[in-house]
């Protein structure tokens, strides 16, 4: 146990024996971790919005213009009564058109039109937001008589879903990539430590180190260099994330949303940590495989 | 404790160092080997030492054999073994107590324990008033007690000297031989590989004569103060 301990300290004092060249080290394997974690980041703020918006999924039910009011009226009670649905809200036409002519700008337009085009239509809250029983729930509303058709609006978080799971299919390639690159750094960083102290190596084999005595520094220094990378990659994020949500209040505020960014949850910092860490370690461990058996005393 | 039996040697290239050497040396004994450069002295050492390995006959050392050893026992067999090299092989990088220590640190020894032994040991050489300086600061005779230091630290049952006096002039050789004769005094085994005739005449001990990688003489020296025959 002291031994670790020691070993440990002495791997923190060659870290600091070389300031720039550790800070410049662990700096790029900062940035380096630090970009497809920070689009891991964005990517899960993203999702969660939509999340947000696709968790109340609506059917529009569009009638057709022929319809009466009794028959109108019908449907609205069917609709009440059916029990995949929690509730609808009824939309007359004038009411649809009123819209229209408010929020779409059109009203010049549309008051030149002589009738109403727009249809009566309930717009349908139902129970379940499982998409496979929405598109049933779909099927079946727009097979009702007098009702012209029936839209799922969902339909834009799916395709949403589908544009992420892309996305997020890069960044794993992204991360993959650069994981690699980490391990190559470590292992490099290693090989040339391995080198610079190749007297000490042979010195100790011959007075009896055991390999595990030997290799023990070097994979301390990976594990330590790796986990001082995911820090930098940590601190990175955050300060991105806070520069983003400053500018990003004003953007929301445009939109009438209290919109922010989220930070990498505790969890996420973890294993972020953790797996910076694991990384430094392996490239050492590659590293140490590689060269030590090379060093035999003469 | 130190036994080779048929023991050849041949290097890459179809050099042979050693050939059918068989000799024997006891717990306790001092023993000198002698020979021109080239003779295998330093390859007889290498030998017992686990650095090379024999390509024919057996090393057995305090009843392990060397040749056959696992790459993970050799540095258990290591530890029994006080290695003093003519060039030293001391760290610049670190004190001469840090150096000193090494031996210590790689075994797990406590640390408080660990620096009394390497005091215990700078003293036995004669230079516990230079723990602090960098080797590279000490003389070629002080960097040889150095070496020794570090050899002894461990308390190991069996010495080896590869021409510890090969550097040095005839006063800091005769330095280097008291101290080594202090070592035979308490019981450690001694083997020493020397060109040296002044030493040889001067200290008792068996003598181990190596010509072309075989086996001349076994001089056996009986002087006051050697328990030297095998």
């Amino acid at each position: 146990m002291m031994q670790h301990l020691r070993t440990l300290l002495f791997t923190l004092h060659r870290l600091l024996a070389s300031p720039v060249s550790s800070a410049l080290n662990i700096l790029i394997m900062g940035i380096a971790i630090s970009l497809p974690v920070g689009m891991y980041v964005l990517l899960q703020n993203v999702q969660d919005l939509s999340a947000s918006v696709s968790s109340t999924p609506q059917v529009s039910v569009f009638l057709a213009l022929n319809a009466d009011k009794d028959e109108v009226a019908q449907i609205g009670k069917r609709l009440e009564q059916h029990q995949a649905i929690a509730r609808a809200e009824f939309v007359p036409r004038a009411q649809a058109l009123e819209q229209l002519k408010r929020n779409s700008g059109l009203a010049d337009v549309i008051d030149g039109l002589n009738q109403n085009p727009l249809p009566d239509a309930y717009i349908v809250y139902p129970k379940t937001s499982e998409p496979k029983a929405l598109e049933a729930l779909r099927d079946e509303l727009q097979k009702w008589p007098k009702v012209e058709h029936a839209q799922l609006d969902t339909a834009w978080a799916r395709k949403l879903d589908a544009l992420l799971g892309f996305v997020r299919l890069g960044v794993l390639i992204l991360a993959g990539l650069l994981s690699i690159a980490l391990v190559a750094i470590t292992f490099n960083t290693i090989r040339l430590q391995i080198l610079t102290q190749r007297e000490e190596i042979e010195i100790s084999k011959l007075i009896g180190a055991t390999d595990g005595f030997i290799r023990r520094p070097f994979l301390y220094f990976g594990f330590v260099q790796g986990l001082a990378a995911g820090a930098a990659a940590w601190l990175i994020i955050a300060a991105s994330l806070a520069l983003l949500n400053a500018k990003l209040v004003g953007l929301a505020q445009l939109y009438g949303s209290s919109f922010t960014l989220h930070y990498l949850t505790a969890g996420d910092s973890l294993s972020l940590l953790l797996f910076a860490a694991y990384l430094g370690w392996l490239g050492a461990w590659l590293s140490v495989s590689q060269h030590l058996w090379q060093i035999e005393p003469e | 404790m130190i036994k080779f039996s048929q023991v050849n040697k041949r290097y890459p290239g179809g050099y042979e160092a050693l050939k059918h050497l068989s000799f024997e040396i006891a717990e306790g004994e001092q023993v000198f080997l002698t020979g021109h450069s080239g003779a295998g002295k330093s390859t007889l050492l290498k030998l017992i030492a686990a650095i090379e390995r024999p390509n024919g006959g057996s090393v057995v050392v305090k009843g392990q054999n060397v040749g056959s050893l696992k790459g993970g026992a050799l540095p258990y067999l290591r530890r029994h073994l006080g290695l003093v090299f003519q060039d030293h092989k001391l760290l610049f990088d670190r004190s001469a107590f840090d150096n000193v220590m090494l031996p210590l640190q790689i075994c797990g020894f406590d640390h408080r324990e660990s620096a009394k032994r390497v005091r215990a040991a700078l003293d036995k050489v004669g230079l516990l008033h230079r723990e602090k300086a960098n080797p590279i600061a000490l003389s070629g005779g002080e960097q040889q007690r150095l070496c020794i230091a570090r050899a002894i630290v461990n308390r190991p049952a069996i010495l080896l000297a590869d021409e510890p006096t090969g550097n040095l002039d005839s006063e800091y050789a005769h330095d280097i031989m008291s101290i080594f004769k202090s070592f035979h005094q308490v019981g450690v085994t001694l083997l020493i590989a020397t060109h040296d005739e002044k030493i040889l005449d001067r200290h008792s001990g068996r003598i181990l004569s190596l010509k072309h990688g075989e086996l001349l003489t076994t001089l056996p020296f009986a002087t006051s103060g050697s328990s030297g025959q095998a």
